[in-house]
């Protein structure tokens, strides 16, 4: 890659930045009239977080289930089966309820409001809502940032609950783990500052990942490869930050 | 055109008619020597145009000549490098934020493809701008969406969803939206495109029975000649960024200028270029029959 191609590549970066960031304080200013209309804001949490529930459930089951198996062979090795409760426990609220959620949320959610907005936007209707003095970002972007927010702990908390009854399923019921040990030894091991890590985590991957799929759709080019690109972009970003952010968050905390 | 970057002659003032004069409170919007660039090409260089209140103004020229960039520019949402453009007589780029949303809630505008909102159905898209702007109870917003349903109609439509209705019927049910808030000016941004014959005549004959029913000034943008000429009261012709020729369509007719002749008349050749700029034709499918 050449020089002025690598200026290039990094000055539009910059520029995604500097948009990004400009859109983040518009938006933020947007959601106080917003809140005017909690109907929208519901209507997006169901949107965001109701039509993802099948497959977080899913994909915290199966989770749960490996997490179940896997532990169950590696902690016998010590003689630590006993522990299984407390690591599916600890992993699931953590690490991976939040930033599974959130890498799920990114394809099922995030891309639906991309494209949504996108064509929003090139249909004129974002235009038609300007011209009928109605400001689109906060009939628009901000109740879809503020549904996005808000849907992302309720779904992390139940990937995490399906999770543990896939571990429990797995590690109890058929690899014959003592069920009362399972569940004892977790809640002796597990505390509040466990369950409020996950919460914050996913409460800033809420507003990472609907951050960029708002923002990506609102600056779409206005035609079907430009609202694609867009889409694409929005799965991409979404989930390198998310892990970014996992990692500024954890070396935070510890 | 603007677009190539080539600017179409510009007519003596011989041959350009002047729009009638009116008393300065008898303008609605009012176009001022404007200059717009886009990514530097130019779109208008100098172009001026009157509207006057409760007459129907025809704003004409080829694709490309910027005429939806100037319902653009009369609505607040571009504003112009040079020039003033005066709605209500105050110039848009000097408005606040909440200035430019009173003026544009005295203003309609129908969009060439309706733009409805996709989500919400029929009634709930001519609901729209009454929800948003009032506190009127629900019983008073149905008889007035009904009222103006009607008026297009489609009341029988209410209950449809947008994907459910033809292009026409998307046009009419954004004329009952445009027009729920008994607008002062109603913009069309090519309202004729792509319309059969039956609702082009519906949408004709609505445009006029606003204007003469309701007193609502309107501003035609349009590229369709002859169904302009039906219903206008005053003409621009717009070509290379300015306005080439003004009057009432039937002057506009039997204009002996170049660029209106060629336009009214719909030919290919004369001052306004129907081919994008390009080498000689012979010579390059020889040169590359030789290579």
């Amino acid at each position: 890659m050449s020089n002025g191609v690598r200026r290039g590549a990094a000055l539009e970066g910059v520029r995604r930045f500097g948009v990004t960031s400009i859109f983040f304080v518009r938006l933020l200013a947007a959601c106080l009239p917003a809140l005017a209309r909690p109907r929208l804001i519901v209507a997006q949490i169901f949107n965001a977080g109701g039509r993802s529930l099948i497959i977080i459930m899913l994909s915290g089951l199966f989770t749960g289930m490996v997490l179940g198996l896997l532990g169950q062979s590696v902690l016998e090795r010590f003689g630590a089966e006993t522990a299984l409760g407390t690591l599916a426990a600890l992993a699931l609220l953590k690490e991976l309820g939040p930033v599974l959620t959130a890498l799920l949320f990114a394809g099922r959610a995030g891309t639906a409001l991309t494209s949504e907005i996108g064509l929003m936007r090139a249909t004129d209707q974002l235009t038609a809502m300007e011209v009928m003095a109605v400001d689109p970002m906060s009939y628009v972007a901000a109740p879809r940032f503020l549904g996005g927010i808000i849907a992302m702990p309720l779904l992390a908390a139940i990937f995490d609950v399906i999770g543990l009854y896939g571990a429990q399923l797995i590690g109890v019921q058929l690899l014959g783990v003592d069920r009362g040990t399972f569940w004892s030894q977790m809640q002796s091991a597990v505390g509040m500052h466990d369950v409020t890590e996950g919460i914050v985590k996913s409460l800033v991957f809420g507003v990472v990942v609907s951050l960029i799929a708002v923002n990506e759709g609102y600056q779409s080019e206005p035609t079907a490869e430009g609202v694609g690109l867009a889409t694409t972009r929005t799965v991409v970003a979404a989930s390198v930050l998310t892990l970014l952010f996992d990692y500024v968050l954890t070396a935070a905390v510890m | 055109m603007s677009g190539s970057g080539t600017e179409a002659p510009r007519m003596s003032g011989s041959e350009i008619q002047d729009a009638p004069s009116a008393p300065a409170d008898d303008v609605v919007i009012d176009v001022r020597d404007v200059h717009y660039a886009i990514d530097g090409r130019p779109i208008f260089a100098g172009l001026d145009i009157c509207v006057r209140r409760g007459l129907i103004t025809a704003v004409m020229g080829p694709s490309g000549t910027g005429k939806t960039t100037l319902l653009r520019l009369i609505t607040g949402q571009l504003f112009a490098d040079r020039g003033q453009v005066l709605v209500f007589g105050r110039d848009i780029a000097t408005l606040s934020g909440s200035e430019i949303y009173a003026a544009r809630k005295r203003m309609g505008m129908l969009f060439q493809n309706g733009a409805l909102l996709t989500d919400i159905s029929v009634f709930d898209n001519v609901a729209f701008p009454v929800r948003e702007h009032t506190d009127l109870p629900e019983s008073v917003i149905r008889k007035l969406v009904l009222t103006k349903l009607e008026a297009v109609g489609l009341r029988g439509a209410a209950d449809l969803m947008p994907a459910e209705l033809s292009g026409g019927m998307a046009r009419r049910v954004a004329l009952a939206r445009a027009i729920v808030m008994d607008p002062e000016v109603l913009l069309y941004d090519e309202p004729f495109v792509g319309l059969d014959p039956i609702s082009l005549g519906v949408i004709l004959r609505l445009i006029k029975h606003m204007n003469q029913a309701l007193g609502i000034t309107s501003v035609v943008v349009s590229h369709d000649v002859q169904e302009l000429a039906t219903i206008a009261d005053q003409s621009y012709l717009l070509s290379g960024g300015c306005v080439v020729a003004s009057g009432t369509p039937r002057e506009l007719a039997s204009s002996d200028a170049e660029t209106v002749h060629q336009f009214m008349t719909g030919s290919a050749e004369g001052p306004v270029k129907f081919h994008y700029p390009a080498p000689d034709y012979a010579s390059q499918l020889l040169g590359e029959q030789e290579q």
